[in-house]
């Protein structure tokens, strides 16, 4: 039935630990398609290692059919650097979430980026601290409301969202790639991830896509709410597309694509 | 490539070159490290000999990223390494607390500091807790407190093998004084001594197709009930707790008809061992006793010593942290014991010498602590 009912699983999930842990409606899994079906289509099954962060992210640490690794809280960047410098031939994917990149770990990202480390490092923004029950992130929006900022954000006091992939792109050199995707445009954030890997394999530098994701569940949305959120209100403080492109990946079939937009 | 070190050497060496030079004869590929005192010649010296050796190093924004690229080293399946001291080795207690729950076989040469916070760059004896029982975990862990550069040389090239035979983070405690000191010993390539390599296998990353070739390897250390995290902890706790009789080492000398034994480990060792020859040589019934493996203790050897004498003098440079753990080694003999404490500051023989007179002179009692309430 698989394949005429609904699409296949990508070859590199891990049927068993199916179906995954998000909760209904949570961007993780959509991000985490699009990457199945990037290492699927590069055909990294046998050399690409995942590591996974604190928060929400934790629940992929069976997710693939790839060696996994669970970290610390903002620490997932530091132990695929350490991997990768260790064995250069693996391709290490850093997975995290806004908490973890750009508040706990921050400093790691900024060195990381700024020394080219050739990872990838792919950082889920759904606005809050999901799995610790939706305080406020770096990446909150003026005036949302949660646990922390129950009155909604004030950029007076609090600051404005973090422009995660404008710094990332600031702070590194040509050989960077630099994305912001969304799980509201699924074939696009593959093509973005395809880059981003590719990126790594051609040995070239960093890669880094940011993904604008939904969490329902803390938002306290509805599925018509949710989507407005993800596909309006969140690109209004997060610009999708790409950032920065190495002249060698331009030009090469994969341009962004977004036939898959709902 | 040629061999870092052919046969044996005589050298004339402070401790940080001997750790960077056993390090390389111990088949370390890479090191990971961020600058703090006492320490930063480790990687200066690596830094100019890992490249002639084909081995690596990272400079890391801090020393969390310097613990987790060492764990992500380690994971790859590399004999990997890193060196911290102070404020350093507090945050180096992150990682090594992920080290612990995944058994991951990380090596940390520490060189203590004075503390707490950042006290001073030059020496001290306080970062025992710490490196035997810091992190949110139970202190599974391998700590050798060494006393001289001979020693550093060959508790680094120990600590490698310990590690990936055990599966255990292994510390090598030093210090300032050992670090900066500069001193003849024998460095050798560790083959002609019969040393071989305890050899790294990868944790990530290994051969074959994970779900095609071979299970994936999924490693976590987080779990999602009070029992299944039990499960684990005590799987860790029996796994260490059978290793403990081929890990722990000891020193000791004149314990044979002692009345007061002088208790101490790393650089103060020394003193006391100088400080026990003048004793017994001018007719004190005094014995030397110095764990060497701070954790896990050799706690048999030491109740049974204890049980030979009236008193033990702890001596060392920091405001008991070293007592504290003779003391739960201890509990329930009735031993008295008697504190030299120096936090920071170095100890002379002279030192202990005079205050061992005064004990056994004196007679003195009621300046110590009894081990335990109860015989």
């Amino acid at each position: 039935m698989q394949g005429i009912l609904q699409p296949p699983m990508p070859k590199s999930w891990r049927k068993e630990t199916k179906p995954h842990k998000f909760c209904p409606g949570c961007g993780h899994g959509i991000a985490l398609k699009a990457l199945g079906q990037a290492i699927d289509e590069l055909g990294l099954q046998g050399i690409a290692v995942f590591g996974c962060d604190i928060g929400c992210s934790l629940l992929a640490w069976d997710f693939f059919d790839l060696d996994t690794v669970q970290t610390h809280h903002g620490r997932t960047i530091p132990v695929m650097v350490g991997l990768k410098r260790a064995r250069p031939e693996l391709i290490c994917i850093a997975y995290m979430g806004d908490g973890g990149g750009y508040a706990i770990g921050a400093q790691h990202l900024v060195n990381a980026a700024t020394r080219n480390e050739k990872i990838t490092a792919i950082l889920i923004n759904n606005t809050q601290y999901g799995m610790t029950g939706g305080q406020m992130a770096p990446t909150t929006l003026p005036g949302q409301k949660t646990e922390t900022t129950p009155y909604g954000r004030d950029p007076e006091l609090t600051g404005y969202p973090t422009q995660g992939p404008e710094m990332v792109a600031a702070i590194t050199d040509e050989r960077a790639y630099v994305a912001r995707g969304t799980v509201a445009r699924p074939g696009q954030l593959r093509e973005f991830f395809k880059r981003a890997l590719q990126n790594q394999i051609d040995g070239r530098g960093f890669s880094f896509v940011e993904v604008i994701s939904a969490c329902p569940t803390n938002w306290r949305t509805n599925a018509k709410e949710t989507w407005e959120w993800v596909e309006k209100l969140m690109p209004t403080y997060f610009r999708v597309g790409e950032l920065k492109v190495p002249e060698a990946l331009r030009g090469k079939g994969v341009e962004a694509k977004d036939e898959e937009t709902p | 490539m040629e061999k870092p070190i052919e046969g044996e050497k005589k050298v004339f060496m402070t401790g940080n070159e001997v750790v960077a030079w056993a390090a390389l004869a111990a088949g370390a590929e890479i090191m990971y490290g961020y600058p703090i005192t006492p320490q930063n010649e480790i990687m200066h010296y690596w830094t100019r000999l890992a490249p002639k050796y084909g081995r690596m190093f990272l400079q890391t924004e801090d020393e969390l990223s310097a613990g987790f690229t060492t764990i992500g080293g380690v994971m790859g399946g590399r004999r990997a390494f890193t060196a911290t001291a102070g404020p350093g080795n507090v945050l180096m207690q992150e990682p090594m607390a992920m080290a612990e729950m995944m058994r991951l076989p990380v090596v940390v040469i520490i060189m203590q500091r004075g503390g707490p916070s950042t006290g001073t760059v030059i020496y001290s004896q306080q970062e025992v807790t710490l490196t035997t029982l810091g992190g949110n975990g139970e202190g599974f862990r391998i700590v050798y407190s060494t006393a001289s550069n001979q020693e550093l040389f060959d508790y680094v090239i120990k600590a490698f093998n310990t590690a990936w035979k055990y599966r255990f983070p292994t510390f090598v405690l030093g210090d300032g004084y050992q670090a900066k000191m500069r001193e003849p010993l024998v460095i050798y390539d560790p083959e002609v001594r019969g040393i071989s390599p305890v050899p790294a296998e990868p944790f990530l990353g290994k051969p074959g197709v994970p779900g095609v070739d071979r299970p994936p390897g999924h490693y976590r250390n987080t779990y999602n009930t009070e029992e299944e995290l039990y499960e684990v902890i005590m799987g860790l706790a029996r796994a260490y707790e059978a290793i403990i009789p081929e890990v722990v080492e000891f020193e000791e000398e004149a314990v044979e008809g002692a009345q007061l034994l002088v208790m101490s480990h790393g650089v103060v060792s020394r003193a006391a061992k100088s400080a026990v020859r003048a004793l017994r040589r001018d007719g004190y019934p005094v014995g030397y006793f110095r764990p060497i493996t701070l954790r896990p203790l050799p706690v048999e050897v030491m109740r049974r010593r204890a049980k030979e004498v009236r008193q033990i003098l702890v001596a060392e440079s920091a405001y008991g942290q070293f007592a504290r753990l003779v003391k739960e080694a201890l509990y329930g003999l009735q031993v008295e014991i008697v504190p030299l404490f120096r936090p920071g500051l170095g100890i002379n023989p002279e030192d202990i010498y005079s205050r061992v007179q005064e004990l056994i002179k004196g007679g003195e009692k009621g300046a110590g602590h009894i081990a335990a309430t109860h015989a």
